[in-house]
């Protein structure tokens, strides 16, 4: 990479003490740069810390250890120019589509402008809900819901868009539709990316290149670029180099062989 | 196995009427034995006795004593939720403050209120403040504690939401702790209701010149047992007055908080 990476983490390293004094190490030497508007899936395994690393960038948690910069600064707080979707959609019941989306503008200065409400507006089209706006949470399917907090992380246009599984709760067929949705989105409004996953064929459908972890503690087992030509399709599942490199990833997560 | 359309369509009514025709049994079966056995009135009157009864006092005598139990019920339920939900909100917020006052709480709470307002009101007199504290004491502990329950079981992510936002904790209370806290709280205001009319009435017992409970305490000391049932079928029909508003205001305002099957 020439330009300056957008994330840049060096021998970053994550503690936590435990009640009775002991600690554990959630990351350990992790060290990679995250270049603009690139898409970086984290595969690994439950425990490799995936996302404690989501938590760091977004300041949410402080670093024991090591470098972590955004833009070559030190995160030492949330940042106003980072998304976040969740595994589950974390909607706000009382509100209906539109409000849920304009909620962090609510809630971080106190009320929402008609521009921003337009912005919103915008935002459900682009994930494909604008006829849903004045429809109450509890009325959407799981990935509709998912789709509104996309929507949600969009509203303040930051330059970095944090995913912690968020498709991990949907069904199967859903989950893939949202897969592509959400290359769709990407490739209208491009984005800086981390994507956690514990799916080898999302990872590989959606990324440029996958980090891929172990576990305890959690470390970078390797980084792969993926082979994939974009824009990528449904033809891109049945691709040689997407069975191979599917195929490889596994060989490097499962540490006794699969019959 | 075939049925006439007439005998299908009496059985669904007599489904839908139910819960009101097993009351309405239940009532005969009470008046009936009442007349069979010929069970004296000041043991046990029959519902016919206690409508009579009920009938023979003056509607603005009624309304005077209902207008005085409700008075201090009310008050001593407003003072208790204007009061538990701030000292949850501090409770749920600070580890200091729960470490510190919980136990006080608790002391209070393990009280019989009952013993206590004698005392309370031989302290502060026979006026609406001792009544009003002591239906306050009764009715604010569920309250908190559901409130605090209620607070701290947000969704952690919204509040890692709201922190990567940088809103602040007045903010994070107010837009995500409390509304999702609703169902928690009016839980207990549905709780609450009902023990303000058992504190007000305490209250009463203790000392009073009006009010149902003084009523109550009135009819029995003259052996005038229907006259006390039908207070008692008064304070009843207060109580779930009261539960009813809970419930409609909820359904009003926080239509969301409700299980879809009941909003």
């Amino acid at each position: 990479m020439t330009s300056q990476p957008v994330i840049h983490f060096a021998d970053l390293k994550q503690t936590f003490g435990k009640d009775d004094g002991s600690s554990v190490t959630a990351l350990d030497g992790i060290t990679f740069d995250i270049g603009r508007h690139e898409f970086i899936a984290v595969l690994g395994p439950s425990g490799c810390g995936k996302s404690t690393l989501l938590r760091l960038i977004a300041g949410l948690i402080k670093p024991t250890g090591g470098t972590l910069e955004i833009y070559g600064l030190q995160v030492t707080e949330p940042r106003d120019d980072i998304g976040i979707v969740f595994q589950k959609p974390t909607l706000l019941p009382w509100f209906n589509v539109l409000d849920n989306v304009t909620f962090p503008m609510r809630h971080k200065y106190g009320r929402v402008t008609a521009e921003e409400r337009v912005r919103a507006q915008e935002l459900l089209a682009l994930v494909g809900l604008s006829d849903f706006a004045g429809k109450q949470i509890d009325e959407l399917s799981g990935g509709m819901q998912q789709r509104v907090a996309i929507a949600r992380a969009l509203l303040l246009d930051p330059d970095i868009l944090l995913m912690d599984e968020p498709f991990s709760a949907l069904d199967a067929l859903t989950r893939e539709e949202m897969s592509f949705e959400l290359l769709r989105i990407w490739t209208e409004r491009p984005k800086t990316v981390l994507f956690i996953t514990h799916s080898i064929p999302e990872a590989l459908l959606l990324a440029d290149r996958i980090v891929v972890m172990s576990a305890r503690p959690g470390r970078v087992r390797e980084i792969l670029d993926v082979p994939l030509a974009r824009p990528r399709s449904l033809a891109s599942l049945s691709d040689p180099a997407f069975t191979e490199m599917a195929n490889y990833i596994r060989g490097q997560l499962f540490t006794r062989p699969v019959a | 196995m075939t049925m006439s359309p007439r005998v299908s369509r009496t059985l669904v009514l007599l489904n839908r009427f139910a819960p009101a025709l097993t009351f309405i049994a239940l009532l005969l079966l009470w008046e009936g034995s009442c007349r069979f056995f010929a069970i004296p009135s000041f043991l046990l009157p029959s519902p016919s006795a206690i409508v009579i009864a009920g009938a023979n006092i003056e509607w603005t005598l009624w309304l005077g004593h209902i207008w005085a139990t409700l008075r201090v019920a009310a008050m001593g339920f407003v003072l208790a939720v204007v009061v538990s939900i701030p000292l949850a909100i501090a409770l749920a917020n600070s580890r200091f403050l729960s470490r510190t006052l919980y136990p006080i709480l608790i002391i209070v709470q393990s009280t019989p209120v009952v013993a206590v307002a004698p005392i309370i009101v031989t302290t502060l007199g026979a006026a609406d403040l001792p009544r009003v504290l002591i239906t306050f004491m009764i009715a604010f502990f569920p309250i908190v504690v559901s409130t605090v329950t209620g607070l701290l079981a947000t969704p952690e992510e919204l509040i890692e939401l709201s922190r990567s936002l940088k809103a602040g904790r007045a903010r994070e209370v107010l837009h995500i702790r409390l509304p999702f806290a609703l169902p928690y709280i009016f839980s207990a205001l549905k709780i609450a209701t009902t023990l303000s009319v058992v504190g007000a009435v305490v209250a009463e017992f203790v000392a009073a010149e009006r009010g149902l409970g003084f009523f109550i305490m009135f009819s029995t000391s003259f052996f005038k047992v229907p006259q006390a049932f039908a207070g008692l079928i008064v304070l009843v029909a207060l109580s779930l007055a009261m539960f009813r508003l809970c419930v409609i205001v909820q359904r009003r305002f926080a239509p969301w908080s409700l299980p879809k099957s009941e909003r």
